[in-house]
């Protein structure tokens, strides 16, 4: 940890007070900001055996995860995995019907949950802020809230919003909006936050913007929760990412480590006018897995200088004519899809 | 905007001040262990170079949202401020005081006998109480029956063609009982024929007419409108902020940070009362001015039962906005709840109308509380000791559905 903040230090920030901060951190030799923040708490967050039924599903079935303190962490799965009724549990926003959730050392219940409501932050799904109040007022109203904070300014800066200050937040584009959901949520410099599909629905480059921010918080020593249905955004925001899918976790580990249990590099997905054999497929060098496509075939490859000749030698000689053929490195994607047979984005 | 301006300046008080004040004794305790915790840590984190804000307090930052999004819709404003003097205005025309009023009676032309009718229509004539129309036999009838006319005069057929002849002349009154106007008709139409025909009175009488001050009808009206104002304003400002921020999810939002639940009600009911100066003076200026209207009371009285009205009405609002998910519902719920009193708690017209066994029931309505408190102070010029049931009644709403409200509201 203190190696990514010095390094930090080095780094040219776009954010003078960001900057200052953690140069003050390294210069002290205090230990890293989230040390300092959190004491030796080596957790952020824990939970285990969470469960939560609705009438008519189990959102929430039989969860345990733990969060590190100052680390990223990602629940990956499709709409309906029981994300986001995870993460309201986590935030004391849904009771669970059973299990235990630690935030920040405490349990929801035990008589301070207003003194550990300012300590995270939160930014949830739906939630539309007051169109009639300008950013700073709205920022403003909600630091109120808090017994810590930066200054409203600062604030707005930290999400680059300083222009659009006096702007009432109905005349906001959606990825301002999105920025300023995410300035509530740090208005009271919490150790912990909570972001619920940030990004979705945001074009790319507001993406882009958004994940900056993210990453610039986790670098000032903050932890992170984060929802998301991109399997890019956990790629590149998350330390570590648990793969949900029908309210459990079906895989856990930082995204290389997932992509590795593949036991592939390379996906290759192909289309054929004409047959090919599943059995002759898996026979093939270099690959891994085979699996039916909605007119094709995608093949795990490890090693593919081998397996893609092999593969062309195998359409050849069995008369049938390659239609489609593309390869990319292996992704979250690919993961969930071999977990579950259904792409993330569908299921 | 001004307001606005004072909040701020409000705001620049110092924060443990006004904290203190608002929060409970038990409270205070409850947090105690947690937040020195807390603060321990924050005397680390305060070593930073970032400099940390003064915060304002949360209750008047959730006031001062309020009022702004408030004065951010228009429409609003329209509802708050320009309806009430369209409706004083209104009933203030259509009730004027036009010295004593004229009684509308018809006379029925009669085709066989004209000159009977001319002749009964030239002695009303000279009744200054009377208004009169001659109508054929149809058009009287339905005259009678939309009210136009509280009565109708028929001259008898076998009754005298001649006034000066040996046979003397037969009348007709036709009219409804149950009108009041139509009995007083019959008594003047009655009064008028007989002394054309030479009754002579037998006493003599004087009149000595006064005119009592806060005793006309736009007199009585004002204290009622301003009390249905607070009454509507209060609950529909209250409920439709409410029950919008529980769509837009925003209450869930403000679920998830240490935000005081009760801060955020109080929120409501404090901003009421900013508006209801506006509210309150522009009417009462506005009926001063063209009606005459005087408040005989004390004004120091009448603005305590004000902002009493308002305090309560804005605690019914958050109790009826507490759990309802659509807007919706809660405007079914609001109608429900306001219909009862605008026809029972004596708005356009006294209360003691019904009948005895409803007394009870309508006295204990907030908006009768109101109105007849404030009827006592505005027209009849008594002091708030002789209100203490009304004032205490009020009190009650206000704190009971405040505390209610707190208890079952919903957040998600």
């Amino acid at each position: 940890m203190n190696a990514i903040l010095n390094s930090m230090t080095l780094k040219p920030c776009k954010d003078g007070t960001i900057e200052a901060r953690y140069a003050l951190v390294t210069m002290n030799g205090n230990g890293t900001k989230a040390e300092q923040r959190n004491g030796t708490q080596p957790v952020a967050l824990r939970c285990s055996g969470l469960v939560k039924r609705y009438a008519d599903v189990t959102a929430v079935d039989g969860i345990d995860l733990e969060v590190r303190t100052g680390e990223c962490f990602g629940l990956l799965g499709p709409n309906g995995a029981g994300k986001t009724t995870t993460v309201e549990i986590f935030e004391g926003l849904t009771k669970p019907d059973s299990g235990v959730v630690e935030v920040l050392g405490k349990r929801w219940g035990a008589g301070h949950d207003r003194a550990l409501r300012n300590r995270f932050g939160v930014q949830l799904q739906e939630t539309q802020l007051s169109e009639k109040l300008t950013v700073k007022e709205t920022v403003q109203l909600f630091r109120s809230f808090y017994s810590r904070g930066l200054d409203v300014e600062s604030i707005i800066n930290l999400v680059e919003l300083n222009e659009k200050a006096d702007a009432r937040v109905g005349k906001l584009s959606g990825g301002q909006k999105q920025r300023l959901a995410i300035a509530c949520a740090m208005a009271g410099d919490p150790d912990l936050i909570f972001l619920d599909e940030p990004t979705t629905g945001l074009d790319p480059q507001a993406r882009l913007k958004l994940w900056d921010i993210v990453e610039q918080f986790r670098a000032g020593g903050g932890s992170i929760v984060l929802t998301t249905h991109y399997m890019e955004e956990a790629a590149r925001l998350c330390d570590r990412v648990a793969v949900m899918d029908h309210g459990h976790v079906i895989a856990l580990g930082t995204p290389a480590e997932l992509i590795a249990s593949l036991g592939a590099d390379q996906i290759v997905e192909f289309s054929v006018k004409g047959r090919v054999e599943e059995e002759s497929l898996e026979g093939l060098a270099g690959v891994r897995g085979v699996r039916a496509t909605k007119d094709g075939y995608a093949l795990t490859v490890s090693e593919i200088a081998t397996a893609l000749p092999a593969l062309l030698a195998e359409i050849e000689g069995e008369r049938a004519e390659l239609v489609t053929l593309t390869t990319h490195q292996a992704t979250l994607e690919d993961v969930f899809v071999s977990l579950t047979g259904r792409m993330l984005r569908d299921a | 905007m001004f307001l606005s301006v004072l909040l701020e300046e409000c705001c620049a008080m110092p924060e443990q001040v006004t904290i203190n004040g608002v929060e409970t004794e038990t409270e205070e305790r409850k947090g105690e262990a947690s937040r020195s915790a807390v603060s321990a840590k924050q005397h680390k984190k305060d070593e930073r170079p970032a400099a940390e804000s003064k915060r304002f307090h949360p209750l008047l930052e959730l006031t001062l949202a309020r009022v702004r999004e408030f004065l951010r819709e228009p429409e609003v404003i329209f509802w708050v401020f320009v309806f009430p003097i369209l409706l004083v205005f209104a009933l203030g025309i259509a009730f004027r005081n036009q010295g004593p009023q004229k009684v509308h009676i018809a006379v029925e032309r009669s085709e066989s006998n004209p000159s009977a009718s001319s002749a009964i229509f030239d002695s009303l004539s000279r009744s200054h109480d009377l208004s009169i129309v001659q109508l054929s036999s149809a058009e009287s009838a339905q005259a009678l029956r939309s009210g136009k006319v509280a009565l109708v005069v028929r001259a008898n057929d076998g009754g005298g063609a001649t006034t000066s002849g040996a046979t003397s002349p037969s009348f007709n009154y036709r009219f409804d009982p149950t009108r009041p106007e139509s009995r007083q008709a019959r008594m003047l139409v009655d009064d008028a024929l007989q002394r054309g025909a030479g009754r002579k009175d037998v006493t003599s009488a004087s009149d000595e007419t006064v005119t009592e001050p806060g005793a006309r009808y736009i007199d009585f009206l004002i204290p009622g409108l301003l009390g249905m104002n607070l009454m509507g304003s209060g609950l529909w400002g209250v409920g439709f902020a409410v029950v919008s921020a529980r769509t837009r999810k925003l209450l869930k939002r403000f679920a998830a940070t240490p935000m005081r639940r009760a801060h955020y009600l109080l929120s409501f009911v404090l901003s009421r009362l900013f508006f209801l100066f506006l509210e309150v003076a522009v009417v009462i200026a506005f009926a001063y001015f063209t009606f005459g209207f005087r408040v005989h009371g004390s004004w120091l009285g009448m603005v305590f039962l004000l902002l009493l009205g308002a305090l309560t009405f804005s605690g019914v609002g958050l109790l009826v906005a507490s759990r309802p998910k659509t807007i919706e519902g809660v405007s079914g719920l609001m109608n429900l709840v306001m219909m009862p009193m605008w026809l029972l708690s004596g708005t356009f017209f006294s209360s003691s109308r019904f009948p005895d066994f409803l007394q009870p029931f309508i006295k204990s309505l907030p908006l009768t509380a109101l109105n007849d408190s404030l009827r006592a102070v505005m027209n009849d010029g008594t002091s708030l000791a002789t209100s203490w049931i009304a004032i205490g009644i009020l009190l009650a709403w206000c704190v009971v559905t405040f505390v209610v409200a707190l208890k079952i509201f919903r957040w998600q």
